[in-house]
């Protein structure tokens, strides 16, 4: 393998640490959204370094990374559908101002 | 170091700048229409490294389903909750310095703790390319993984008519149906 597997690991721990610091940072409520989106690429690449160059022979790192993209998807349609018909009611996708259930 | 390596190790490079890169510029831009289009950046370095890593399959599948749809899906959100705050404005709120100290220091914590472990990599004969064939992978969601198969499935029919109803105008009520439908 020309590339060892730490150094996917590490690309893989460095996308989720800056979908982590969007989900933490953003105001839109959409772009945590994105953030969101960039941890589960990360955790999908992880998936398939460990597949590719711990157990190459078995399916279940891909069959699980396809998965989570199916899990992905339907993650963001409903959060999506959320964000919309939120937007509809009180006009502000900042996630500041969505605070009805706050203490 | 073959020719293959080289290129191997360079087209790793550049899948680099293009996936961190990209996921700098989403989570850092202030125009959120620009932030989905560096997602699709970011994805597409992602597709790279798949076929990098010999799921060519898996890389067609997020093509179509990350790039094709949810990113679609992300930028009709956007479109369609344009409101006052589009462009220019701040887009961090006021606890983002202590948001990169803490993600700073979970990303050491994670690039310590791999390189230290000692991972049970196979054995050169089965690190060869591997031949997962699209016919192996269908198999295998139909066989082993039936099941996680047909709860996805569920869960996705689930999140479809929860989004459209969650999504759906206030004032259209369903037309009275008729006592004969669907006969």
């Amino acid at each position: 393998m020309a590339i060892p597997l730490p150094w996917w690991l590490t690309v893989a721990a460095a996308l989720f640490a800056i979908g982590l610091y969007g989900v933490l940072s953003r105001r839109n409520a959409i772009g945590v959204l994105l953030g969101i989106e960039l941890m589960l690429n990360a955790a999908n690449i992880n998936l398939v370094a460990f597949w590719r160059h711990i157990t190459p022979q078995a399916l279940t790192g891909q069959v699980f990374a396809i998965f989570v993209i199916g899990i992905a998807a339907a993650e963001a349609a409903a959060g999506l559908a959320i964000i919309i018909s939120a937007y509809r009611r009180r006009r502000t996708v900042v996630v500041d101002e969505l605070d009805t259930m706050r203490w | 170091m073959t020719i293959e390596h080289a290129v191997q190790i360079f087209a790793f490079i550049i899948l680099t700048l293009m996936t961190l890169g990209g996921g700098l510029a989403v989570v850092t831009s202030r125009n959120l229409f620009h932030a989905a289009l560096f997602l699709v950046l970011s994805l597409a370095g992602a597709m790279g490294y798949y076929v990098l890593l010999d799921a060519g399959f898996l890389a067609i599948v997020q093509l179509l389903i990350y790039i094709g749809a949810i990113s679609v899906l992300i930028l009709f959100a956007i479109m369609l909750t344009r409101g006052l705050m589009m462009s220019g404005q701040v887009q961090r709120n006021e606890q983002w310095w202590i948001a990169a100290l803490v993600v700073f220091l979970i990303f050491v914590v994670l690039v310590v703790t791999l390189w230290q472990t000692t991972w049970p990599i196979a054995e050169a004969e089965a690190l060869r390319t591997p031949n997962v064939a699209i016919a192996q992978l269908g198999a295998a969601l139909v066989g082993p993984y039936a099941i996680p198969f047909e709860v996805i499935s569920l869960l996705l029919l689930v999140a479809l008519v929860g989004a459209i109803v969650l999504a759906r105008e206030e004032g259209n009520q369903p037309a009275q149906a008729d006592a004969e439908t669907g006969e």
